[in-house]
């Protein structure tokens, strides 16, 4: 019993701790991202904030992140990502791959 | 209207093959068209209440609530599938003949009905809010009917895939019809546990354990067709985790050492009756 209070403890100290993650925002327009290239540390855990200015949703996907996100449109959305190994993580916006495509740089 | 009818196909794609997966496991269960068509029906309800409150649903638990909601779906729909199979392996018997085989399984399929109908529901309602949104999206710029012809495109497209996929299987004999059958709902649902891990990492509720395992994006991507194939009927993943793979093998292992158990403690055959 005490060992599952421990262990919610530490859950709680970690999640706190997370709030110091950096975080690196993207801003969907016009169906594109900006930026659409960001470079965030390697081996860390990083918050993206993706502010979709456009009135209608969008999909952040990323199968090298293995990450994905539905952001309606006029809202915002957090993304954990990471820790990730050095390299280039591109994503696309899945509603509208043609414009809405960046890439994430990891050094 | 091309680039519409892709995007509805690939989120109609899974719903589709699990669809036809529970129309194949319970194969003779009179009025199972009914519960399947119904299960959809809720889905596509379903679907349309998520999207309308998708901002709303995002915005909670600390802004991980979408991924909450959908590892909860997944998981749930993985609940359903595992019961059917353990039914299945409990009240289904050591098979002595292919007509044992049918009416044991036809009576396990109808039992199991209502739980197989809401995995169907939750698979529609799931990738339904996505096709919602995105067609949401599309009808603020494009023509109503650009936007409905590709959806009614993409999503005969899916419905034909699923169609396609179940002529198949009805051609496997019957002998082995229904064992085949059982082991495609196990794996169908380990790739659906797989996919809720990945969501729990993306909420940081769960570590990835290793970020991943392999990288077969160069031999075969979840873009692809066969790709998509694979990855709702066997969970095929380019870059798994090593949590996602932890939730794949971990449900595969419950499920079959579970479903084995049940078989060697559930009563022996009767004897056929002469009549037969």
């Amino acid at each position: 019993m005490r060992a599952l209070i421990a262990a919610a403890l530490l859950a709680f100290a970690t999640t706190a701790a997370a709030a110091d993650e950096p975080s690196f925002e993207l801003v969907i327009k016009d169906h594109k991202f900006t930026p659409s290239e960001i470079t965030i540390p390697a081996n860390t855990k990083v918050k993206l904030v993706v502010r979709n200015d456009d009135a209608t949703p969008e999909e952040f996907e990323s199968k090298k992140l293995n990450r994905e996100k539905v952001i309606a449109g006029k809202s915002q959305a957090t993304i954990n990502v990471g820790p990730l190994k050095p390299g280039e993580y591109p994503f696309v916006g899945e509603y509208n791959e043609k414009t809405a495509k960046g890439k994430i740089v990891v050094k | 209207m091309l680039g519409t009818a892709v995007i509805v196909f690939r989120e109609t794609l899974e719903a589709a093959l699990i669809v036809t997966i529970v129309l194949a496991a319970t194969r003779g269960v009179r009025g199972r068209g009914a519960w399947v068509a119904g299960g959809v029906a809720a889905g596509i309800a379903g679907a349309a209440l998520i999207a309308g409150a998708a901002g709303a649903i995002a915005a909670s638990f600390e802004g991980v609530g979408q991924e909450l909601f959908n590892a909860s779906v997944l998981l749930a729909a993985v609940v359903m599938l595992g019961w059917h199979h353990l039914w299945m392996a409990e009240h289904g018997r050591a098979l002595a003949t292919q007509f044992r085989a049918l009416s044991d399984s036809v009576r396990g399929g109808a039992a199991t009905l209502g739980a197989l109908t809401v995995a169907v529901g939750l698979a529609v309602l799931r990738e339904g809010a996505e096709t919602v949104l995105f067609v949401q999206g599309l009808a603020a710029t494009e023509p109503g009917s650009t936007v409905a012809a590709g959806v009614a495109l993409g999503a005969a497209g899916g419905a034909l895939v699923g169609t396609l996929l179940y002529f198949g299987m009805v051609r496997i004999p019957m002998r082995h019809f229904f064992r085949i059958t059982g082991w495609m709902i196990v794996v169908l649902a380990a790739g659906l546990a797989a996919q809720a891990a990945r969501f729990l990492e993306q909420a940081d509720l769960l570590p990835a354990l290793v970020p991943a395992l392999w990288d077969t994006s160069g031999v075969l991507t979840e873009t692809s067709l066969v790709g998509q194939l694979l990855h709702v009927l066997v969970g095929y993943t380019e870059r798994p985790s090593g949590m996602q793979l932890v939730f794949y093998v971990t449900t595969l292992a419950v499920l079959i050492v579970a479903g084995t158990r049940r078989r060697v403690a559930s009563p022996p055959p009767r004897p056929l009756s002469r009549a037969v």
